[in-house]
């Protein structure tokens, strides 16, 4: 009976799992950096520079519910083009930094839903689009409905409407790049 | 080479929804499939129990919000079946042009969303760009632009704009150019017909057993159009007709959904014309006898139907909705088998998903 699990061998350090390296990015990059002054210092350095790419580059997941994902679609085609602000719609999770809920949340969805928000990296914010993703909305009273996205995930920007316009949706973005560079979040330290 | 099981959703750019098409592969060829639906369900049927029978036509809006229209439009015709109230001519053809436009837009989406997915981008960018015609004559029409909670039991809730006539056929004459072009665009592209022509065989004998109604058994060959063969609201005095193609693989789906658009655009130049001047409205009574009314009508998707049973009472005791795409979906095994993985998607698109109506 050994006490300690043997030292990772080299094959091992090169072909880490998921979870290892998770674990290895946590120990050098959130304990040492969160609690030493070399991540203040890289934050104050790289601070501004981060803040800026991020407002003009915010990528929400490709992710349509029901009604406002029609009015998702349209205000990145031609008559609204949501791309002039730099908000490209990508697939997959693991690209995007908003996660824009635009519909009922069942319980079904509910831990898919979840899953998708702690697949994103981050510094990640969430768009709650719609009345059914604010509080339910028409669907309140039923039994299968989560009453709003913000019980169970932290909503950053509220767009009302039902359906919301494109207008409305473009407007919340424009809202949330202003809260991107008013908190001004560091990325070494979360500050 | 080991078999294994791939889930495509509930988050996947394949989707159009939230749902779940779990495949089986082996390499790259799918030898099972099977899809997995109830995300969105919202329990609409349970909720139309405790809401009085004006409060339900916005609920039954939001079950499909491709053709929302649609689906007030039957809501509202089956109430009327139940309460036995005669709808003044002027309302019913403003129903038949309004819900012929939503038609166009839902064909429209369901071609932005086919192109986008067949990596056709500038099918995206067009078919959007002449979906906001038609969405901005319905919004002149019911002052909303996707949910318009427009059709009232025994009318509809107010008239046709001015200039509603005029914009309508310029409309018609618009579209019917750009159709044209979108002909030209999508079957001059070699690789859109790569991936469309002989792909997702549905055979007529198959889909006429599984309950398949819509683009979906037209493609197949079998003429069965409720407008034609069932007719409600004024279709008998219209002249048009349905859209068949016998090939039955996803190209003549397309092809089908093409030519309905032109119909379309034939059914509400006529509409409009036809349009008598008059009442659009009359006022129905507060309560539903006892006894039970039946909806029929050609969704975009499919056959929607409608049964409500009445108890005297200002609510209904029980709302049952028939989905065109929740029976539909159950053809997608027969139709993935022995395809590739990459053809999933033109397959499933060919379909054109709405969740909304299928979970309910």
């Amino acid at each position: 009976m050994k006490d300690q699990p043997d030292p990772p061998s080299v094959g091992q350090v090169i072909a880490f799992r998921s979870k290892d390296f998770v674990k290895w990015w946590d120990d050098i990059f959130e304990g040492v950096l969160r609690r030493s002054p070399v991540g203040g210092a890289l934050d104050f350095v790289t601070k501004d520079f981060f803040n800026w790419a991020s407002r003009n580059s915010i990528y929400p997941l490709h992710f349509g519910i029901m009604c406002c994902a029609l009015e998702m679609a349209v205000a990145s085609a031609p008559r609204f083009d949501a791309q002039r602000f730099g908000i490209i719609y990508r697939s997959t999770p693991r690209q995007c930094d908003v996660l824009l809920v635009n519909g009922p949340v069942s319980k079904k969805l509910k831990p898919a839903l979840r899953r998708l928000y702690d697949q994103m990296p981050g510094p990640k914010w969430v768009v709650a689009m719609g009345e059914c993703a604010i509080s339910g909305g028409p669907f309140y009273s039923s039994y299968s409905v989560v009453q709003g996205v913000d019980q169970f995930i932290p909503v950053d920007i509220y767009v009302p409407g039902c359906p919301a316009r494109p207008e409305a949706l473009i407007d919340g973005f424009i809202k949330l790049q202003k809260l991107i560079v008013e908190n001004k979040k560091g990325a070494f330290t979360g500050k | 080479m080991a078999e294994m099981w791939i889930n495509m959703g509930p988050q996947h750019p394949m989707t159009h929804g939230l749902w779940n098409l779990r495949v089986k592969v082996d390499g790259e060829t799918i030898v099972d499939a099977e899809p997995e639906v109830g995300y969105l369900h919202r329990g609409i049927e349970k909720i139309c129990e405790d809401r009085t029978y004006t409060q339900i036509i916005p609920i039954t809006d939001r079950l499909c919000y491709g053709s929302s229209l649609t689906w007030s439009h039957l809501y509202c015709l089956t109430v009327e079946d139940l309460m036995g109230i005669e709808v003044p001519e002027r309302a019913e053809y403003i129903r038949v042009a309004a819900i012929e436009m939503q038609r166009i837009a839902s064909h429209l989406m369901w071609l932005a969303a086919y192109a986008a997915d067949l990596g056709a981008m500038i099918g995206f960018i067009y078919t959007m760009r002449d979906r906001e015609i038609f969405i901005d004559l319905l919004q002149a029409l019911t002052g909303s632009r996707l949910t318009y909670n427009y059709p009232r039991i025994g009318g509809v809730a107010h008239d046709t704009p001015p200039n509603f006539e005029r914009d309508s056929l310029r409309a018609c004459d618009y579209m019917e150019k750009k159709l044209k072009e979108y002909e030209d665009l999508f079957d001059g592209s070699k690789v859109f017909m790569m991936r469309n022509v002989d792909v997702g065989k549905l055979k007529k004998e198959d889909a006429m057993n599984l309950g398949i109604t819509g683009p979906l058994l037209r493609g197949s060959g079998c003429n069965y159009d409720l407008r034609k063969d069932m007719p409600y609201s004024v279709y008998p005095e219209i002249d048009f007709e349905a859209a068949t193609h016998p090939d039955g693989d996803c190209y003549a789906r397309y092809r089908i959904r093409m030519d309905e658009m032109y119909q379309s655009c034939r059914i509400i130049r006529q509409a409009i014309q036809k349009m008598p001047k008059g009442k659009w409205r009359i006022v129905a009574p507060r309560n539903a006898p006892a006894g039970t009314g039946l909806g029929r009508v050609e969704d975009p998707r499919g056959e929607g139907m409608m049964y409500i049973v009445g108890n005297g009472t200002d609510r209904p005791y029980r709302v049952k909705i028939r989905s065109p795409i929740f029976v539909s979906v159950s053809a997608a095994k027969h139709m993935l088998l022995g395809y590739k993985v990459a053809d999933v998607v033109a397959i499933m698109g060919s379909f054109d998903m709405c969740i909304g109506e299928t979970d309910r």
